[in-house]
Formats: structure tokens, C-alpha cells, sequence
């Protein structure tokens, strides 16, 4: 058992039944059984959840910043992919 | 509830108190000295488990002496030889695989007790009982991981876990004893009779010992007093630290 050794987890906490995971925070454990148990015991000891996901950080696939204007600036002058670009007719009054 | 039943009853609650404040204070020595934070939060957690337990039984306990006493006089205002706890709870710290340990032992234990407390004729000795057992669960989930984790982890790890079961294993044969008055309560179907756990905790223990590749004693060196007040010089110890404030303050609110 070495602290330094310790992987890194990402928690994921239910608050209630019917809602999603949130992200919650981060931990080190050994591993992910005991990811679990800590996650327990530091992100609701408040009785904030009622399900847990742990999942190792290093396997979460993320989106790089440098990738910002390829990823998302072409969208900016795509209005008609919302709702509210369209003209509802008169009889319609909620959408 | 007959007067004898009532007294029995009481020092009944005020044992196993005792035994929950004593080990709940051990493991509050962890708080800020734990091998990691989320270890170290984690263990909080447990002595607050423990510590709370304590109150229950201490306010049961004031209850039933309906003599003006408060759960605090139970704990802050006996001494040693009014202490009435197994002598594993107030075996020292020790390093982390001693405490995993003792942890273990005492959470096989609490979960054998636990299991045939709720069932008891009376009822807030039962209710705490389920309260307890709940939490008694998630700790021997955590102590047995941990016990497994460090007899079959490193060279070193192993030698401590082995030298700390060596070391209290003479500490575990009191937890089956029986006095009379615990006997006389078990009778009436309100205390638990400890003499009947010791197989399935031994079969319990031996088994997560043995999964650990750790040794399970022989040796029949066994050390007895807690119950009747005859502590080791630890109790003292302990005591001190714990009470110095109320001591020294008497009724300070803050």
C-alpha cells in the first residue's frame, strides 16, 4: 500500500431516484471497490445520494481545448437547429 | 420492569457504552494522522458511528439510573475502574494494521451481537441494535478489505498485519464471557449470550485471516478484566486525554 501509487477516480452521485449522476468530485483509491467505499464516505456523508459511479479518471475520453473552433464554432450560424428560428402558426400557442 | 431486571439492564447499557465510546475514541486518534485523506475521512466517519452508539446506550443508561445523571456523567465522570469495557477497545492505537486489526475483530463481533440485540425483549436496547447493525455492516466491509488489502500486500505490510493479530489475539477470548448478570438478562430474552458467537466469530475471523495468507493463532494466552474493571494501564491513558476538558471545566457550555 503506497499513497503514492493511489489511482485517481472521478465520482459520480445519483441524489435521487429518477435523476442523473451528477458529477461530484474526484478521489484517489486503490482501487475500484474502494473507490466506491470513499466516495461513500466523503460525498454523502450528507445523505446527498442514493446511487454512486466511480469510474478512473485516466479512462474519461475528453475534448481538448484546442479543438474549441472545429468543434463548436460551426454550429454558431446554424439557428434553424433550434426551435425557436420557426414561425409557429396562430393555433399553436406552446411548443 | 422488576427492579433487579432494571439494574441488570443498566449496567448491561453501561458496558456495552463502554465498549463503544472506548474503541470509538481509539479510532478518533486517526482524525488528521490518517495514511491518506479519503482514509482519513473515511475512519471519521466510523469513530462518529461509534461514538454516537455510545451515546445511545449512555442515554439509556441515565434513563433508566433516574438519578439526575446525564449520558455526559457516564462518560466524563467515571474512572478507569468504573469503566466497564472489553479491554480490545482500549488497546492502543498502534500503527494502521494494528487498528484494521482490532477493527476487524471488533466488527465480526459487533455484527454477531448486533444481529441477535435486535431481537431483544427490550426495546431501545433493540432499536439501538438496529440502528447499529446497519452501520456495523459498512464497517467490517471496510475492515475486512483492509485486512485482506495489507496481510496479502507487501512483505512489510504483511509482517505488520500478522505481528497485530499475534498481538490481540489473547484480547478476543473476554468478548465470549459471561457474568451473572449479563446470564440473567440473556435468560429474559433481553441481553445476548456472547458464549454462543464465539464459534462463527472464530469461523468469521479465521476465514478472513486465512484469505489474507495471514496465520491464525493457536496460542490460548488469553487476557481477561474489562468487564469486571481490571483494565491495562492504556484505559488510564485514554481517560485522561477525554476527560481533561469536562474535568477541568464542569458544566462549561459553549
Amino acid at each position: 500500500m503506497n499513497a503514492e501509487k493511489l489511482e485517481l477516480f472521478e465520482v459520480f452521485i445519483r441524489s435521487k431516484r429518477g435523476l442523473d449522476h451528477k458529477h461530484a468530485g474526484s478521489l484517489h483509491a486503490e482501487d475500484h471497490e474502494q473507490a466506491l467505499e470513499y466516495a461513500r464516505d466523503c460525498y454523502t456523508r450528507r445523505s446527498e445520494g442514493v446511487s454512486i459511479w466511480v469510474v478512473k479518471s485516466k479512462d474519461i475520453c475528453a475534448s481538448q481545448e484546442d479543438d474549441a473552433e472545429s468543434f463548436y464554432d460551426p454550429n454558431d450560424d446554424k439557428p434553424y437547429r433550434h426551435a425557436t428560428y420557426y414561425v409557429l402558426p396562430d393555433p399553436v400557442n406552446n411548443m | 420492569m422488576t427492579e433487579n431486571i432494571k439494574n441488570a439492564t443498566l449496567e448491561y447499557a453501561t458496558c456495552l457504552g463502554d465498549d463503544a465510546l472506548v474503541l470509538g475514541h481509539r479510532i478518533s486518534e486517526w482524525v488528521s494522522y490518517g495514511p491518506f485523506l479519503e482514509e482519513d475521512i473515511a475512519y471519521s466517519n466510523v469513530a462518529l458511528d461509534y461514538i454516537g452508539r455510545a451515546r445511545l446506550y449512555y442515554g439509556y443508561a441515565a434513563e433508566l439510573a433516574n438519578d439526575g445523571r446525564s449520558e455526559d456523567d457516564f462518560a466524563y465522570l467515571r474512572s478507569d475502574r468504573d469503566y466497564r469495557n472489553l479491554l480490545l477497545m482500549e488497546m492502543p492505537r498502534g500503527d494502521f494494521a494494528y487498528s484494521q486489526v482490532r477493527q476487524l475483530f471488533a466488527d465480526v463481533y459487533a455484527t454477531l451481537m448486533l444481529s441477535q440485540s435486535v431481537k431483544s425483549a427490550d426495546t431501545t436496547l433493540a432499536a439501538i441494535a438496529a440502528k447499529g447493525i446497519k452501520e456495523t455492516k459498512y464497517h467490517l466491509r471496510r475492515s475486512r478489505d483492509w485486512v485482506l488489502r495489507l496481510g496479502d500486500g507487501t512483505e512489510e505490510s504483511h509482517q505488520r498485519t500478522q505481528r497485530a493479530v499475534d498481538q490481540l489475539w489473547g484480547y478476543t477470548h473476554e468478548l465470549f464471557d459471561m457474568n451473572s448478570s449479563e446470564q440473567y438478562l440473556a435468560d429474559h430474552g433481553i441481553g445476548v449470550d456472547v458464549s454462543t458467537l464465539q464459534a462463527p466469530w472464530h469461523q468469521m475471523v479465521s476465514d478472513i485471516l486465512t484469505t489474507a495468507t495471514l496465520k491464525v493463532p493457536d496460542s490460548s494466552w488469553a487476557v481477561r478484566g474489562g468487564r469486571t474493571g481490571y483494565h491495562t494501564e492504556n484505559l488510564g491513558h485514554l481517560l485522561t486525554q477525554m476527560q481533561i476538558v469536562h474535568r477541568s471545566y464542569p458544566g462549561c457550555q459553549w
